[in-house]
């Protein structure tokens, strides 16, 4: 029962940051653009949230900054794939590079090569349900975590579904000309939801800085990204669905680490288990074939003329 | 009354000059936007460029450096065109390259007892195969039934480093010094060195016949033909009488192939044995080069080489200056940027126009 609680605890607090950056990825995606970027940009997040907090000394401003860079990440990533309509994937992998060597060239610079990496004191866990059984334990998680949950999930099933910009944003994703006939501003909405995206992405990878880890490597993201694109496509780009796929990708990351940290001989290579939800995922778009409901738009660039 | 007013106008066919201006102008645009990380590295710009660009051509020893360097780029530059010829997007070269890396590795370790130049065939071949298994599944779902390549090449790469670090923790985990680094490959499935005294291999020429079967088959042959032709448009192409799947599951196959031959040659040329950063995401870079060579066989060389030269380069700033490596690979992507938005205004020119008003 213990194994159970604490493996489910863990859970979440690793679907926290990937389920953040899908969140974003889901936003981009219905907009019609694949933000390859994204693994760059959690990295670049990662990194500015610890260098922020690490010299102002308060883990919100780090948080803040981090927020901030990734919002300008996704504006990059607008300015090359909505106003100058290059291909997604390669100003994507190019924002990629881009970010993840301006992320490692700061951090060498700032601080060198110190022999044990630099840490700072991460946030806190909370634990609102104090020593209740399985209640308390499940329930001590990082307020970011909580805010993940029961904030950004839900808002973004809101706004996608119910919002006139949600509805908006989800038509430039299917239809871009009609909505344009319409008089809705293809490229604002498109810059919108690389924008919000992009700061998302970056906190899921400030929460593994700020939260997580208390420190910043180089392994920190270490494919992160790639995991949440496979989840939106997963979850059928529905926030929701999202959400059951991180948890799913979460438990087996969590439980993986448990077996190696018990030192259990296996028959198979815990990799099994990390590779899994790569694989599921590919079996999920086979599933869905050409029924797959890719935004119908996704991929293209949109040229007004 | 006159007012002059300034026009932005398509302009299709972009003049020669324009042409060869554009990596001038690319190149001058990079230098201005990376030169404030390297003031913040404490470092004076123009010095740094020329350790960066000329240094590595100046002396012999770096010069070899530099191709020993492009080679895996040149390769997996070659690979990522095949497939975005075609129109076939495959994001998947890193995993392919640690494919055909695993086979040299595997295959290195059982051919001792063959002369050399057998035993390189079968590396060779060895890591093509791999290559094209591993690009196999992506494509084929692709063509039968309409799964888009793009991700799932792209998630491939993850589960080949868990396949990767599966093997090296598991059964080719050094039994000595415990260090997850596969045994030594024969001394007879070495790629010959080119130049005594370096790291210059054979792998280098093999790359360099790759461009030219590259530039062969995309403008020479019939099958290079279909190829653009699908490239251009898969609806078209099919109107055409030409078997888009076909033509795609093969570009794609030939592909990964290529891509699997660079780990050979970094396992067989450099290495010597398995290890999981035996790229430095070159199959990434891979598709980065293919877009700065425009798709083009000498292009691809081209931007390898310059790539190749760039991460000699760093090295060279780094030891002189102090200024961190990483200003390579972020020199790399600014210029790719950079590039991109060029590319766009080559197509656009800006007119001075004249109108009269009554007012």
């Amino acid at each position: 029962m213990d194994f159970i609680v604490s493996l489910s605890a863990a859970t979440l607090r690793v679907a926290t940051s990937i389920l953040l950056a899908a969140i974003g990825e889901t936003y981009t995606e219905r907009a019609g653009v694949l933000n390859l970027g994204i693994e760059g940009t959690m990295f670049f997040g990662a990194f500015v949230g610890f260098y922020v907090a690490d010299i102002s000394g308060s883990l919100w401003s780090g948080l803040l900054a981090a927020i901030i860079s990734g919002i300008l990440a996704g504006l990059l990533m607008a300015l090359f794939s909505v106003s100058f309509g290059v291909n997604q994937h390669v100003s994507g992998l190019g924002l990629t590079l881009l970010l993840s060597g301006l992320s490692l060239y700061a951090f060498r610079l700032r601080y060198g090569g110190l022999a044990t990496p630099p840490s700072i004191e991460p946030f806190p866990q909370l634990r609102p349900f104090g020593d209740l059984p399985i209640l308390g334990p499940l329930s001590e998680q990082y307020l970011l975590t909580y805010l993940t949950f029961l904030v950004i999930v839900p808002l973004a099933w809101w706004i996608l579904y119910y919002t006139d910009f949600g509805l908006k944003l989800r038509a430039v994703g299917e239809n871009p000309e009609a909505v344009d006939a319409a008089g809705v501003n293809v490229y604002a909405i498109r810059y919108a939801a690389l924008a919000i995206g992009g700061g998302l992405m970056a906190a899921g990878g400030a929460f593994l800085s700020l939260a997580q880890l208390g420190a910043f490597t180089h392994g920190i993201v270490s494919g992160r990204g790639w995991v949440a694109i496979a989840l939106v496509i997963f979850g059928n780009w529905d926030p929701f669905k999202v959400t059951l796929g991180s948890l799913i990708f979460g438990g087996t990351f969590a439980l993986q680490l448990r077996l190696q940290a018990m030192g259990l001989q296996l028959p198979i290579p815990y990799e099994t288990f990390l590779a899994l939800p790569y694989l599921v995922t590919i079996l999920a778009l086979v599933l869905a074939g050409r029924n797959a409901s890719y935004p119908a738009a996704l991929l293209k660039p949109y040229r007004r003329e | 009354m006159s007012k002059a007013q300034f026009i932005i106008e398509k302009n299709e066919n972009p003049s020669v000059g324009w042409r060869l201006l554009l990596p001038i102008l690319s190149l001058l645009g990079t230098f201005i936007l990376t030169s404030g990380l390297i003031l913040w590295g404490k470092a004076n710009p123009l010095e740094a460029y020329y350790y960066f660009l000329i240094a590595p051509l100046s002396s012999r020893f770096s010069l070899l450096e530099v191709l020993v360097s492009s080679t895996p780029l040149i390769l997996t530059g070659v690979a990522v065109t095949f497939a975005f010829s075609a129109g076939y997007y495959n994001i998947g070269a890193e995993g392919q390259l640690y494919a055909g890396a695993i086979a040299a590795a595997g295959l290195g370790l059982i051919v001792g007892k063959l002369p050399m130049p057998l035993a390189v065939t079968v590396m060779l071949v060895g890591g093509f195969l791999a290559g094209m298994a591993w690009a196999w599944l992506p494509a084929w779902l692709k063509v039968k039934w309409a799964v888009d390549e793009v991700v799932t090449t792209l998630l491939l790469n993850s589960v080949m480093a868990y396949i990767v670090s599966a093997l090296l923790n598991g059964p080719w985990r050094n039994p000595e010094s415990g260090w997850p680094q596969s045994p030594e490959i024969a001394p007879s499935a070495h790629l010959p060195k080119l130049v005594a005294h370096s790291r210059l291999n054979l792998g280098f020429l093999i790359a360099v016949l790759a461009v030219i079967v590259l530039w062969f088959v995309l403008t020479r042959t019939p099958f290079g033909l279909k190829m653009r032709a699908v490239g251009l448009g898969k609806p078209a192409a099919r109107f055409a009488g030409i078997d888009v799947e076909r033509t795609m599951l093969i570009s794609a196959l030939v592909s990964g192939g290529i891509a699997g031959i660079a780990g050979v040659c970094e396992i067989a040329g450099i290495q010597y044995h398995l290890t999981d950063a035996i790229s430095a995401g070159y199959g990434y870079t891979g598709i980065i080069i293919a877009t700065l060579g425009a798709l083009n066989a000498w292009g691809v060389g081209a931007a390898a080489l310059f790539f190749g030269v760039i991460d000699t380069g760093a090295q060279t700033v780094s030891r002189s200056l102090g200024v961190p490596v990483y200003l390579g690979e972020v020199t790399q992507a600014t210029m790719l940027l950079v590039t991109l938005a060029m590319f766009l205004l080559q197509h656009y020119r800006i007119r001075r126009r004249t109108s009269w008003t009554s007012s």
